[in-house]
């Protein structure tokens, strides 16, 4: 897949909103050590390459400046495997 | 103060709470505020300006309520196979699916977004990574509204819950725009300034409003079963999680004169995990109706996004029931099988709790289960059972009380395997007692201190005394 994209292309950027030592005081051990980050969709102002430094206008045109991560970001989400365990129940007898 | 020279640190927009509510609100809740703890709740409800009936002719305008009741009819027998002689109620359920967008959120999201509108906002915005969230960009999308949804997505990994990974895509769907945000409490922070940055309304679930929205839910299970069955519903279970839910059924309910129905809470048991973890935050096969929100809301509400939270549920609880992960998938999966419905899990965790209360009830009486939820890709129990398998989550076969939260799921092998475990409600007063403390000192309490915190225990003023010495 290309890494550069065109502007106008639907992509998937990340920013940092708090790093480690910004974060909220009350955090477990595991989190605090993670920078706080968001990830947005939107339209590329400008072409671009994966790992740029971009501004995208979100779907309601609202300016977001960040990372470029994913061009073209789909939904990938399923049924998942198989769970055997699930097939029998209800069908007894 | 311009957005350059504003602090955005997390100290100083989180220390700005009070004003930007009330600029994203409306609402001015040092109105109602008595004391650090006590505020006039009723009056508080009353200043929507909304009455029962304005409420559902906005809903019914909305696509939202009016839903069906339907009795399960195979369920209640499977129940009654092995419920002692004269035991095993009726069990019936909500169809809250029906509502736009899938779910019984869009009862509150659609008065945020009336009232949004009708006060000239120009969008709004909420931090929920459940249904709210899509109940709120479905009803900002029919009121020509612009919507931002928050949502907790992922861990350090970029690993999604794939339940959340849907909810992205439903909001997307309505036309949101989605901020997907990593593990941790900073989402209200995040919340905050994206409501300084917008002007945006705050569609919080936790305002008059988002409550308000929930009654119809409660006036109109009590009309269906009165029509259909001649008598009020002996219990009514509710999915419990940050409390509007049972706290706008509860009031729906009294306000149709239901004060004898048994209001039953009900949450998946995640004992040991913790909700702010990027461990645990994939170790957890429910994202929402879990005792992580479930015991803190119900024993201190004021944890919220607006200075005091309309949903307070143990002014309306009278049991509390856990259930286990393996149990809700199994009642799920029979749902399906023997009802013809496949739903989510939010209604499914109360409906769990149903079987073993209609077990323990008699045959002549009625348990209602108030409601269900779409399910599809990432929502769907195989699915979190899968993902559970690939988290190193132990799923297996056996007696669901072996389970451990986080480390194995066991799935029952028949259904009077599926027997819940009740909560000592007093341990919760305690708790709640405990909260009230930290927050305003005994010794400073007043007699309204002491009447607030008897109501919101659903207690009286003795009871309190006693319980503090």
């Amino acid at each position: 897949m290309s890494k550069i994209a065109n502007k106008g292309t639907w992509v998937e950027i990340e920013r940092v909103l708090l790093k480690p030592e910004e974060r909220s005081p009350n955090l477990p051990e595991d989190t605090r050590k993670c920078p706080y980050v968001l990830r947005v969709s939107g339209f590329l102002q400008e072409a671009a390459e994966l790992g740029d430094q971009v501004k995208i206008l979100s779907i309601i045109g609202h300016e977001h400046n960040g990372v470029l991560r994913v061009i073209s970001p789909s939904y990938s989400h399923s049924f998942g495997a198989i769970v055997p365990e699930l097939l029998t129940i209800g069908i007894q007898e | 103060m311009s957005a350059v020279t504003r602090d955005m640190s997390f100290a100083a927009v989180t220390a700005r709470k009070n004003e930007i509510m009330k600029a994203s609100l409306g609402i001015d809740f040092t109105d109602f505020i008595q004391s650090p703890i006590a505020f006039d709740y009723e009056r508080m409800m009353g200043e929507t300006g909304y009455s029962l009936d304005d409420i559902a002719r906005i809903q019914f305008d909305s696509k939202v309520g009016n839903t069906p009741l339907f009795e399960l009819k195979n369920l209640t027998e499977a129940v009654r196979a092995f419920a002692g002689p004269g035991k095993g109620a009726t069990i019936l359920v909500k169809d809250e699916a029906a509502n736009a967008s899938g779910s019984f959120k869009a009862r509150r999201a659609s008065i945020s977004a009336f009232e949004a509108h009708k006060k000239g906002y120009k969008g709004m915005a909420a931090a929920s990574s459940g249904n709210y969230g899509a109940a709120v960009a479905s009803q900002a999308a029919m009121r020509g509204l612009k919507c931002i949804i928050l949502q907790e997505v992922f861990d350090s990994r970029y690993v999604g819950q794939p339940e959340i990974l849907e909810k992205s895509r439903a909001c997307e769907a309505y036309g949101a725009e989605v901020q997907r945000l990593s593990v941790g409490p900073e989402l209200f922070y995040q919340l905050l300034m994206t409501l300084e940055n917008t002007g945006f309304f705050n569609a919080s679930l936790y305002t008059p409003f988002g409550i308000k929205g929930v009654e119809t839910l409660g006036l109109e299970i009590a009309e269906q079963v009165r029509t259909r069955y001649g008598k009020d519903p002996d219990a009514v279970v509710i999915t419990h999680a940050g409390g509007g839910n049972l706290t706008g059924t509860a009031r729906g309910l009294l306000a149709a004169g239901c004060d004898k129905s048994r209001i039953v809470a009900c949450s998946v048991d995640l004992a040991g995990l913790h909700m702010a973890s990027d461990t645990d935050f994939n170790r957890k096969s429910f994202t929402t109706g879990h005792t992580g929100f479930g015991v803190p809301f119900a024993t201190w509400p004021d944890r919220v996004d607006v200075p005091r939270n309309a949903a307070r549920s143990l002014r309306y609880m009278d049991e509390y029931q856990l259930v286990t992960q393996g149990e809700v998938f199994y009642v799920t999966e029979l749902l399906t099988k023997l009802e013809g419905l496949e739903r989510g899990p939010a209604g499914n965790t109360s409906l769990t709790a149903a079987v073993t209360l209609a077990r323990q009830m008699d045959r002549d009486q009625i348990v209602v289960v108030q409601e269900t939820e779409y399910t599809g890709a990432g929502k769907h129990h195989n699915r979190q059972l899968s993902f559970a398998r690939e988290n190193g989550i132990d799923v297996r076969v056996g007696d669901p009380r072996e389970s451990v939260p986080g480390k194995s799921i066991v799935i029952p092998e028949r259904l009077d395997q599926v027997r819940g475990m009740v909560q000592d409600m007093d341990k919760l007063r305690m708790s709640y007692l405990k909260n009230a403390i930290k927050a305003h000192p005994v010794e400073h309490w007043n007699d309204g201190d002491y009447a607030f915190v008897a109501a919101d225990l659903k207690k009286d003023v003795a009871w309190v005394k006693a319980a503090l010495e």
